[in-house]
């Protein structure tokens, strides 16, 4: 009986077996790079360029993370600058992002659909185009090497205007002139009705722009020329830049310091993500 | 409680007229419902009480007082919606504290207020519950009571039994009907059902294309149609209606017909042939082929059967004269009821 029950569940399940071997290979590429960051980081300089290279630290140190916080260039610096600017970027953004696109999806007004038009042309057109002029106009302002210039051009989200004004419209009106007819001014609407209702939508936006900021590189090294306001990834670059080669379980190490928060942010918000974009409807 | 007009209210929306020129009048403690099929204006005629979709021209007045560009939150009026609306991510208690709170009631006050509401709609024990745990019939009441917590002036109600089952939305009637005798303040009802208009209303206000067609009783409605669109609106089935030789048209409810195997002396006498037959349980409908004319008869009787040749009689009494327009004919003497009955005799010799 229990043969035969196993027999039937094997049978089932052959079919799928291809699927799941792809699923597994296809993980391991992702998953391989990371795992050789931070196993690097946790081997001495001399296992790091010993070939063959090994799979697992045959001596296990700290040693590197030990460097990178007794070194004399000040890492706390570039974390403070990294923290200043996504946080200061992520709170600016969502200040314009929210009244944006709740009046894009729920009010109406003269040139709405012309403006809104503009918000696509910006989500539509590549920022190395306007990196020139914006530079110049910070320059001219004297903004440059400054954390300025980190985080006002990325004060309006235009793909984030996009996609919650998406989430807002999808929310029946109903619940809105309810809430009008309950005596609500339009901030209390937004943000007591509206916004706990997209919080998944909030959260992934908010997460994308984390990231983004986090990792920027090319734009801080455009736009500062001291160590003051350069954010962690020019830190990276900064201890490979050095004289007797390329330290690699030295540069592992801060790489895992640089993507720890991101990965821990991603656990944390990944439900949501999905949420957002399997958004179900309301009911 | 309160009074609502409608003076000369126009609304359009872009360049479709919806409603133009409307005069109405909504008496105070009234339960009126304004019924009609889809799209002819009786929500948007909701939205002007509401504020939430104002007139385009026009003056809407509460109590004499003109409201018309008043905001939403200062009408004194609450509204449950087809779909409840209710906030999802505030639980019961915060659905309905939520209109207080920005009206600044005081906390003792609110909670007791919440506690009477909670307590009348039969949902004290699921208060502190998110709505999405609860029925479609927990949500309706949840809407109810946080309308009813605001003790409005008056209460709009677009059409808030729709979304509940048949059964659910008997007993649900007869609660609103309950609550507006208990509550005593205007009710303004939006529905495009009959027989809800007809079991709840004490006036009708009967509408078709952004056009009033007849405001009555339910009663009056029935018996005696403005028109051959009130006539056809209230009743299951509608009324027959049967274009004359002249012009004109003649009326009668499928509950009036008699079927019998000979002819009588009524003045609609004509013969015919059962085609369909619908048993229902008290009643029966048939549906009887007289040449190319087809009618409907509601009858006690489930005797007959497809296929019988049968007579369809209607007393005088019972016919009702329409004219080119569908306008009601009333007969202002006996001798024009005497020649419309002629002409009535004249067609059954087809």
């Amino acid at each position: 009986m229990e043969n035969l029950q196993l027999k039937r569940r094997l049978r089932n399940y052959l079919p799928k077996l291809p699927m799941d071997l792809l699923k597994i290979a296809m993980m391991l590429v992702f998953v391989f790079p990371f795992y050789w960051m931070v196993i690097t980081s946790f081997k001495p300089y001399i296992e790091s360029i010993q070939t063959p290279p090994t799979l697992w630290p045959v001596t296990f140190t700290f040693e590197n993370y030990e460097t990178i916080f007794s070194s004399s260039v000040n890492v706390w610096q570039y974390a403070q600058n990294t923290v200043v600017v996504t946080l200061s970027v992520i709170v600016l953004q969502l200040a314009i992002m929210i009244p944006a696109a709740y009046g894009f999806a729920k009010r109406n007004f003269p040139l709405k659909g012309l403006l809104f038009g503009v918000v696509l042309v910006a989500f539509m057109i590549p920022g190395q185009i306007t990196y020139i002029t914006t530079y110049l106009m910070f320059s001219k302002a004297r903004l440059i090497n400054s954390l300025w210039p980190q985080i006002l051009p990325f004060g309006a989200n235009a793909f984030g205007i996009f996609m919650l004004r998406q989430a807002f419209k999808q929310l029946p009106d109903e619940i809105v002139e309810s809430a009008r007819l309950d005596g609500a001014g339009e901030l209390k609407i937004m943000f007591q009705i509206m916004l706990p209702m997209c919080k998944s939508s909030i959260i992934t936006i908010a997460m994308f722009s984390f990231v983004d900021t986090w990792n920027s590189y090319f734009w801080p090294l455009v736009m500062t020329n001291s160590e003051q306001y350069r954010p962690l990834t020019m830190y990276v670059e900064k201890i490979r830049d050095v004289e007797q080669g390329l330290d690699w379980s030295l540069i592992m190490s801060a790489n895992c310091l640089l993507v720890l928060p991101v990965l821990i942010v991603f656990i944390f918000a990944s439900k949501k993500i999905i949420q957002a974009f399997a958004y179900n409807g309301m009911k | 409680m309160a009074k609502i007009e409608f003076r000369n209210v126009t609304k359009s929306f872009d360049k479709t007229t919806i409603i133009e020129n409307m005069n109405l009048t909504i008496e105070d403690g009234s339960f009126t419902v304004l019924v009609g099929p889809s799209g002819c204006g009786k929500t948007t005629l909701l939205r002007m009480i509401a504020g939430i979709g104002p007139a385009t021209s026009g003056q809407v007045l509460m109590d004499g007082k003109d409201i018309t560009d008043l905001e939403p939150g200062k009408r004194d009026v609450a509204m449950v919606f087809q779909n409840y609306a209710i906030y999802p991510t505030m639980t019961v208690r915060g659905n309905i504290e939520f209109g207080l709170k920005n009206r600044g009631v005081p906390k003792e006050e609110r909670t007791r207020r919440i506690l009477d509401v909670a307590r009348s709609v039969g949902m004290v024990e699921y208060l502190d519950r998110k709505p999405s745990t609860l029925s479609g019939g927990q949500r309706q009441r949840i809407a109810l009571a946080r309308a009813m917590v605001k003790q409005p002036k008056v209460f709009l109600m677009d059409e808030p039994l729709s979304n509940l089952d048949a059964k659910l939305r008997v007993s649900m009637r007869t609660e609103l009907i309950e609550m507006h005798r208990q509550l005593k303040t205007t009710f303004v009802y939006v529905t495009h059902d009959q027989v809800e208009a007809m079991s709840m209303a004490d006036r009708i206000v009967l509408m078709d294309k952004g056009r009033i067609q007849q405001q009555a009783s339910p009663e009056t409605l029935y018996r005696d149609p403005e028109n051959v669109f009130a006539a056809q609106f209230v009743g299951t089935p509608p009324m027959n209606i049967l274009l004359m030789r002249n012009g004109k048209r003649l009326g009668f409810r499928p509950e009036s017909v008699q079927l019998a195997s000979e002819p009588s002396e009524d003045p609609f006498c004509r013969a015919g042939e059962i085609v369909t037959r619908e048993m229902l349980g008290s009643e029966t409908l048939y549906k009887l082929r007289m040449g190319t004319d087809t009618i409907m008869i509601k009858s006690g009787d489930d005797s007959y059967r497809m296929g019988d040749k049968l007579f369809a009689l209607v007393p005088a009494s019972k016919l009702f004269f329409f004219n080119e327009d569908g306008q009601r004919i009333r007969p202002g003497s006996g001798a024009d009821m005497n020649a419309l009955i002629r002409t009535v005799r004249g067609e059954n010799l087809d």
